[in-house]
């Protein structure tokens, strides 16, 4: 599937569209010369691999996770994306155009936020900063008036619109900058630690936000997070990289499928003397009237278990938990250690 | 046409944010300001206190030596003015600022000068252009045309040679970022080196300063405006001579930018 150019059909969001593809990496190569200092002036000189013959496709309109352990090769990738970064091989296009040769072309396709850096004019007023892009991006008037008022709208931007960006908060700046990434109505938005640092209610309006944009506007997303509720919450698709290389590109019900089978029913039984010994499943932790009880997803489906269990013993309540995404990807990270 | 145009207004409303920007800071501008304008003056009362000793400097009066200095401290302050911060990129590629200059469309050098552009860097000029004012009042030339033409032209292109020099310093960082001393040699150590008449340096550097080349700045146009024997023998060329240099020198760190540029896309550092 990847490395298609073509149209094809992608499932997104409401029912089967076609869509083209708006990123494709292929076989992407991308190496760092480190040189360390030895003794005086002895320099040791290493080549570090950060992308390794990546292939990549991503739909137009699709919402990407990508996420990875740090130096996995994931804001590399976003910088190749961007023109920022040329590949060393490989073929990088973005929107048909290639990065490397129309850097300035591409970046009137593309939003970036950089969570870590910002984009705004430190001491203006966030309203100035979003004048200053209208001219850069060149965008029309009444398009930017448009944008601007459905933006703040969204966002809530109105009580600190005359605000100097330096006395912001963190969650009231990462809500301008995501503003400032798309008021030139770009093609493609990445996004790279979009909610590193944010609280609760900053995190979930982010999130609300890139789901609106993504619906309404059809925006391209690609995400780089830590934080693996962000995926769980915005993404359909997940591409897990680790040392240059995609480890997993699929659902996030796919990488629970292959990397954690087991789920995992907590009952809380009427006797706590109460023994369980059940055909289909095990139980790992018991905690007074509380069990844990593990089952493999393809042998037995929640209602069998809970089915096994009210045969031996009376239940008051019971839950069934999914595994940790975050563990799961740190199971699949060792498993590739070791492979 | 139109796209020139269209390229100015972006880039005078980036200096506008910036010197908006540097006045919430009022007390800090002040300061600036008095301060660089208090180190130009000591730099001109080291050439007087010189004069209080000697007469005349390798043939050159005192007014005639005031008018060296004050050309090559307002084209010095100029250029600063107009590309300083190109002369700082190791910074921004520390901190990882370049990469806000890539993804935006325009070009990396205008958008470097006009979104770092600092109004107070002014301080480094009013001096020089009081001292360059009691200079053309004072130095003994028959204002000719031709001479008063001379004037601007030394200015623009002396402005010209030292704003490629920042340039061509700022690029050396694209490769490593530990250049930027020996860099600076050219461009601090240009700046101090003009200010006196060439003929006091010998040998070897004198083919340095030809060379790199310093002495187009301000030294030999301003011998040929004041009749001086100069040691380059380049006779009645020297005030066209200057803005061709220049020419060549802003093409070459032109070149030698974009390549930098380029280097810096495929390597990251």
């Amino acid at each position: 599937m990847s490395g298609e150019h073509g149209v094809r059909a992608t499932q997104a969001g409401h029912g089967v569209r076609a869509t083209q593809a708006a990123i494709v990496l292929e076989d992407v190569t991308k190496e760092f010369v480190v040189r360390r200092r030895v003794g005086r002036v002895r320099r040791e000189r290493t080549v570090v691999r950060a992308v390794e013959s990546l292939s990549l496709t991503i739909g137009e309109g699709e919402m990407v996770g990508y996420i990875g352990p740090n130096g996995a090769g994931k804001s590399t990738t976003i910088k190749m994306l961007t023109g920022i970064l040329v590949p060393a091989r490989g073929t990088v296009r973005v929107g048909g155009l290639d990065p490397q040769r129309h850097r300035i072309a591409t970046t009137r396709r593309v939003g970036v936020v950089f969570g870590q850096r910002s984009q705004l004019w430190w001491d203006l007023p966030l309203r100035d900063s979003f004048d200053l892009l209208r001219w850069v991006y060149r965008v029309a008037a009444e398009r930017h008036r448009a944008n601007l008022a459905a933006f703040v709208d969204l966002l809530d931007l109105g009580p600190f619109l005359d605000t100097p960006v330096r006395q912001l908060s963190l969650g009231q700046r990462m809500r301008g900058e995501i503003t400032a990434a798309l008021l030139h109505d770009p093609a493609m938005l990445y996004l790279d630690e979009p909610t590193i640092g944010l609280d609760v209610m900053s995190k979930a309006r982010v999130r609300d936000f890139l789901t609106a944009v993504n619906r309404d506007r059809g925006t391209t997303v690609v995400l780089t997070t830590h934080d693996l509720d962000d995926v769980e919450q915005l993404c359909s698709r997940l591409v897990v990289i680790d040392r240059g290389r995609i480890l997993h590109d699929g659902t996030v019900a796919e990488v629970r499928a292959r990397f954690a089978p087991y789920r995992t029913l907590v009952v809380d039984l009427v006797d706590e003397r109460a023994r369980l010994a059940l055909p289909n499943a095990v139980v790992v932790r018991s905690e007074g009237r509380r069990r844990w009880v593990r089952f493999h997803r393809d042998e037995a489906s929640a209602a069998q278990v809970v089915a096994a269990i009210v045969a031996v013993a009376d239940i008051v309540d019971l839950s069934v938990e999914e595994p940790d995404i975050e563990e799961v990807v740190r199971d699949m990270y060792l498993a590739g250690a070791t492979a | 046409m139109g796209e020139v145009v269209a390229r100015a207004a972006i880039y005078r409303r980036l200096v506008g944010a910036r010197v908006r920007a540097e006045f919430q800071y009022r007390v800090s501008f002040a300061a600036t300001v008095v301060s660089q304008c208090a180190a130009t003056v000591l730099d001109m009362v080291a050439i007087v206190v010189l004069f209080t000793h000697v007469p005349v400097l390798a043939g050159w009066t005192l007014p005639e030596a005031l008018f060296l200095y004050a050309t090559s401290a307002v084209c010095f302050g100029l250029s600063d003015v107009l590309v300083g911060p190109a002369g700082k990129v190791n910074w921004f590629i520390k901190f990882g600022w370049f990469d806000r200059v890539l993804i935006r469309p325009l070009g990396t050098l205008g958008q470097l000068a006009c979104d770092e552009f600092a109004l107070r860097r002014i301080g480094k000029l009013i001096q020089p252009l009081v001292v360059l004012a009691i200079a053309l009042a004072t130095v003994p030339v028959d204002w000719t045309p031709l001479r008063v033409a001379a004037v601007p032209v030394l200015i623009a292109s002396g402005t010209a040679l030292f704003g490629g020099l920042w340039v061509l310093a700022g690029s050396a960082s694209f490769w490593t970022l530990e250049s930027q001393e020996v860099a600076h040699t050219f461009t601090y150590g240009g700046s101090y080196l003009t200010q006196y008449p060439l003929d006091v340096v010998s040998g070897w550097l004198r083919r340095v300063v030809v060379v790199v080349p310093l002495a187009f700045v301000n030294y030999l146009p301003a011998a040929w405006l004041l009749g001086k024997p100069e040691f380059v023998g380049v006779g009645r060329w020297a005030p066209v001579l200057s803005p061709l240099v220049a020419g060549c020198v802003v093409a070459l760190a032109g070149l030698s930018w974009r390549t930098g540029v380029r280097h810096y896309r495929s390597t990251g550092s």
